[in-house]
């Protein structure tokens, strides 16, 4: 019927990138949290961390392993892994870290010296 | 108390039905979108862990690549059994003493995976790698489930 229209719309969905939301787990104690993500088939090279108005985005890319052979059942899937967290107003942001292995990231995000708990020793 | 909070960042992208004839089409989307998988997830939270699974096959091999993020290379046990390839493990918890977890969506515990295989194979020449958090699992085909080239001589 309109060509013209099938086109253009072929266009739109190549463009706009899906991602999956990666699971996740955030542990808190004292000092710090520290979140793990999981990433299969994303290594440091695949890896994007930014923190932005208090947001962080965590971006994975998949490098898979090339298989010579023809699939026969796949349960996975192709998107690669975006995900975004909160960050609370104690954690320095300044001093985030991060790491992966084994396709999980692990990161530590440190709270500001003020919020730390501490001891006040009486003279 | 909540301190960092819970986002599914694609949730909200809902689809804009500008044109009618584009309906078909977001509808298409709106299922492709990775809410299901994170409700796929979710429900592990009751059934389990069940890595997803895939099988590639050429002339003398299958080959099963695994999903398996954050394993040691040593809780990663691998067994052949009459035709089905079966991949279980542990994971184990990390947290120390201190810690309260916060929100956990990772699974933690035993799990285990398995898949009949469709042809035969050599149980003895199965090899492993595990890098990245995927678990690719090499088995050769038993010679008599290889295909084979036959020559017909045509007289």
């Amino acid at each position: 019927m309109n060509t013209t229209v099938r086109e253009n719309r072929n266009v739109e969905r190549t463009q706009r990138e899906q991602f999956i939301a990666p699971v996740s787990s955030v542990i808190e104690d004292a000092d710090r949290y520290t979140l793990q993500v999981e990433m299969p088939g994303v290594n440091k090279e695949g890896l994007e961390i930014a923190v932005e108005n208090n947001e962080l985005t965590i971006l994975g890319r998949r490098s898979l392993p090339t298989v010579d052979g023809t699939l026969i059942h796949r349960e996975s899937r192709l998107e690669n892994f975006r995900r975004t967290f909160e960050l609370d107003p104690s954690i320095d942001t300044g001093k985030i870290s991060a790491k992966i292995e084994q396709g999980v990231v692990t990161l530590t995000l440190p709270k500001a010296e003020q919020v730390k708990p501490r001891k006040i020793k009486v003279d | 108390m909540s301190l960092i909070r819970y986002q599914s960042p694609e949730l909200t992208t809902w689809p804009t039905f500008g044109r009618l004839s584009n309906l078909r089409d977001e509808l298409d989307t709106l299922f492709e979108l990775p809410f299901w998988s994170n409700f796929g997830r979710q429900t592990q939270l009751f059934s389990g862990w069940t890595p997803a699974l895939d099988l590639y096959q050429n002339n003398d091999n299958l080959i099963a690549v695994v999903e398996l993020p954050g394993m040691r290379k040593e809780d990663i046990e691998i067994s052949l059994h009459d035709g089905m390839l079966t991949i279980s493990g542990e994971r184990k918890m990390e947290t120390q003493e201190g810690d309260k977890a916060e929100r956990s969506e990772r699974y933690v515990g035993k799990f285990r995976r398995s898949i009949t295989l469709p042809t035969r194979v050599d149980a003895n020449k199965v090899s492993a790698t595990y890098k990245d958090g995927i678990l690719t699992v090499t088995l050769p085909k038993a010679e008599e489930a290889k295909p084979k080239q036959i020559q017909v001589n045509v007289s």
